[in-house]
């Protein structure tokens, strides 16, 4: 068990700035997420923990030691990999002792370690067998098998589920996590996918153009999202951006936008935000999940729900919740509906949005507007 | 009504036939004539190595074999004289063998360490590297022939078959390294990366990973290199003489011979007896060639 400290980095390639100064730390056993989309520099900063990339600039510690110029195999790490990178002409056995048998690990030792691992990934009767006899799914347990089998400081994992089908993925996902309960071992885990970084890691770093937006636990990631790109990247339909504008009304805070057809909503803010963007321009950033269909049940257990009326334009019943897009006066939100009572199509429909729930960005930086210390 | 269209549908598939025969009776006579013209040397080489020499004379070189003898095997493999030693090519043929094999091998080998590092262990300039070796696959065996002349002389390795080894080990670097490095790009890198971090270093990963995944194209390198190696002319005419020389030159020597009157029968045979190994490495390895050579990626 270890812990990863990594402070100012920087990676160039050329003239080109892959990575432009990031500080990051895994306390001993956490799990961390690393999560953009293509391009982000997500996997280059796996490569250089690793020790497959050098390091521009910056530091990167295991334990406190600093690895910047350690060589992979002397950083005590081990790494599973997107396309699984098993040796094609040896057996699962030969893939997972093939690390023990390069430091020379006698072989009384190497077998009760392969038994072990073994039975920990219920692979035992695919170790006589080659990856190309093996399934996606068993190859990537082979894969981790191979990872877990040298009891490392620090677990990485590049992508390693996106080449699985749907349905295991999600199999698979659920048994990373499992695994890591039991192991305990202090994981960077690479994914495009806001899914597998909510649901599997005790903090998420949300990784664009080579710099880190935000590193929060996933809750707080997903409520109070640092900037836009946060908000929009993070769930899924992603939060919509509503332009709207400060005002008062009845003497308290309001925030105000246009509806379709004309006419203008005004909905009650219930929080108190810690500064105020030029010109009262701000963007709301609201879940689909917290809009509702307004009724009078609702507003008494949400007392911060605001009403407005909308068309809608678009239902997609997924089974579990109803999708519909409504209409304001210049974009389309999503809003996600219970099934009960969903929205039904060229409705005019009385919309309910639970405003303690809501974001605010200055439109000038796109920075979340934090609320005022009460 | 539906008869009469029914009659002249099938008159038409049968004319269609018709025609589908006639077309392909042109086309495999055509073949048959070109493979014939192209076969009648081999045709006339075989045949006279049977003959005997004065039916030959007699009936001229291009004739209807109507005496069979293996004489001229005989006399060609150990007894027939050229530049007055009389102990055929035998000798020769040997001098290949101790040439081919370790050259085979060497370039190979030296080729898929290339290989590796100019697909693998990437560096500055590795790419203009690998550009300026693959250049000597156009370069023309003649313009090397002075240079090595003068390195073989330096190394006091004129007239032996160990200068030709080394002559042959580097000229066939080209092609060794071209072939290995493009196979080895196909490798997955992740392949290298996983290896480097399970501990394994340079050498490691070439032997337990690299070298595993390579018998095609090893098939293919081998099978190039020995052909070429063994039908080579030009070098082992010009480096070495006499009893040093390589078959393909001693072959040569012995039907230019002017001394006697040519012996048809032992020169083709002699020819037949040069061109045994390469045909018979082709006959082992010629499905892995093919393979070898339409291989893509390694999965």
């Amino acid at each position: 068990m270890a812990t990863l400290t990594i402070a100012r980095l920087r990676k160039r390639f050329g003239a080109v700035d892959v990575l432009k100064g990031i500080d990051l730390e895994a306390q001993e056993g956490e799990f961390v997420a690393l999560v953009g989309p293509s391009g982000c520099g997500k996997s280059t900063l796996l490569a250089m923990i690793a020790g497959l990339e050098t390091v521009s600039e910056g530091e990167i510690r295991i334990d406190g030691r600093l690895v910047n110029a350690v060589p992979p195999k002397d950083r005590d790490i081990a790494m599973v990999f997107q396309s699984y990178a098993l040796y094609p002409t040896m057996t699962a056995r030969q893939n997972i002792t093939f690390g023990m048998e390069s430091r020379r690990i006698p072989k009384p030792e190497q077998d009760e370690a392969v038994k072990r691992v073994a039975a920990l990934l219920q692979i035992e009767q695919l170790l006589n067998r080659k990856p190309g006899q093996l399934s996606g799914g068993q190859r990537q347990r082979v894969a981790m098998g191979r990872a877990l089998v040298r009891d490392p400081k620090l677990f990485l994992f590049d992508e390693p589920l996106s080449n699985l089908d749907a349905k295991l993925r999600v199999d698979m996902r659920t048994e990373i996590k499992k695994l890591h309960q039991r192991v305990g071992k202090t994981t960077v885990y690479v994914t495009h996918d806001q899914i597998e970084a909510m649901t599997l890691a005790t903090r998420i770093a949300v990784m664009y153009l080579g710099q880190l937006q935000q590193f929060d636990e996933p809750h707080v990631v997903y409520s109070r999202p640092a900037n836009m790109f946060v908000a929009g990247f993070m769930g899924s339909p992603s939060m919509n951006f509503i332009p709207a504008l400060l005002t008062q009304a009845n003497g308290a805070l309001a925030v105000e936008f246009a509806l379709f057809g004309g006419g203008v909503a005004t909905l009650p803010l219930p929080y108190q935000p810690s500064r105020a963007p030029a010109g009262n321009r701000v963007v709301l950033g609201a879940r689909p999940e917290h809009l509702f269909r307004y009724d009078e049940d609702l507003k008494s257990r949400k007392s911060a729900l605001a009403a407005f009326e909308a068309p809608v334009d678009v239902v997609e019943p997924t089974g579990a919740e109803t999708l519909a897009v409504l209409k304001l006066a210049d974009r389309d939100i999503t809003g996600r509906f219970d099934p009960d009572g969903a929205p039904r199509l060229g409705e005019r429909m009385k919309v309910g949005l639970d405003m303690a729930n809501v974001c605010l960005f200055d439109p000038a930086d796109e920075t979340l507007i934090a609320r005022a210390s009460a | 009504m539906v008869d009469a269209f029914q009659a002249e549908y099938l008159s038409s598939v049968r004319a269609e036939r018709r025609r589908n025969a006639l077309g392909r009776v042109a086309v495999y006579s055509f073949l048959c004539f070109f493979a014939f013209i192209y076969l009648l040397p081999l045709f006339v080489i075989v045949a006279n190595s049977f003959r005997s020499l004065p039916e030959i004379t007699q009936n001229g070189l291009i004739a209807f074999p109507r005496s069979f003898t293996f004489g001229a095997w005989s006399n060609a493999w150990s007894h027939y004289c050229v530049a007055g030693t009389c102990q055929g090519v035998k000798r020769n043929f040997y001098n290949s063998l101790m040439m081919t094999i370790p050259a085979t091998i060497i370039s190979t080998l030296l080729g898929a360490v290339n290989g590796y590092v100019l697909s693998k262990w990437r560096f500055r300039g590795s790419e203009f590297l690998f550009a300026c070796v693959t250049l000597g696959v156009f370069m023309p065996g003649q313009v090397a022939l002075m240079p090595w002349a003068f390195i073989l002389g330096r190394l006091h390795l004129s007239n032996t078959v160990y200068g030709l080894i080394l002559v042959h080990c580097i000229q066939g670097l080209s092609f060794t390294t071209l072939f290995c490095r493009n196979y080895y790009i196909n490798i997955p890198d992740d392949l290298i990366k996983a290896a480097r971090i399970d501990g394994a270093g340079f050498w490691r990963i070439l032997i337990k990973i690299v070298l595993p995944l390579s018998p095609p194209i090893l098939i293919v390198t081998v099978i190039w290199q020995f052909t070429g190696i063994w039908n080579e002319y030009l070098f082992g005419v010009v480096f070495t003489g006499g009893r040093e020389q390589p078959i393909t030159a001693s072959v040569v020597a012995l039907a230019t011979t002017v001394m006697n009157a040519k012996a048809y029968d032992v020169t083709s045979a002699a020819v037949l007896i040069a061109a045994v190994p390469p045909l018979l490495i082709y006959f082992v390895g010629g499905k892995y060639f093919v393979r070898g050579l339409t291989q893509g990626a390694v999965k």
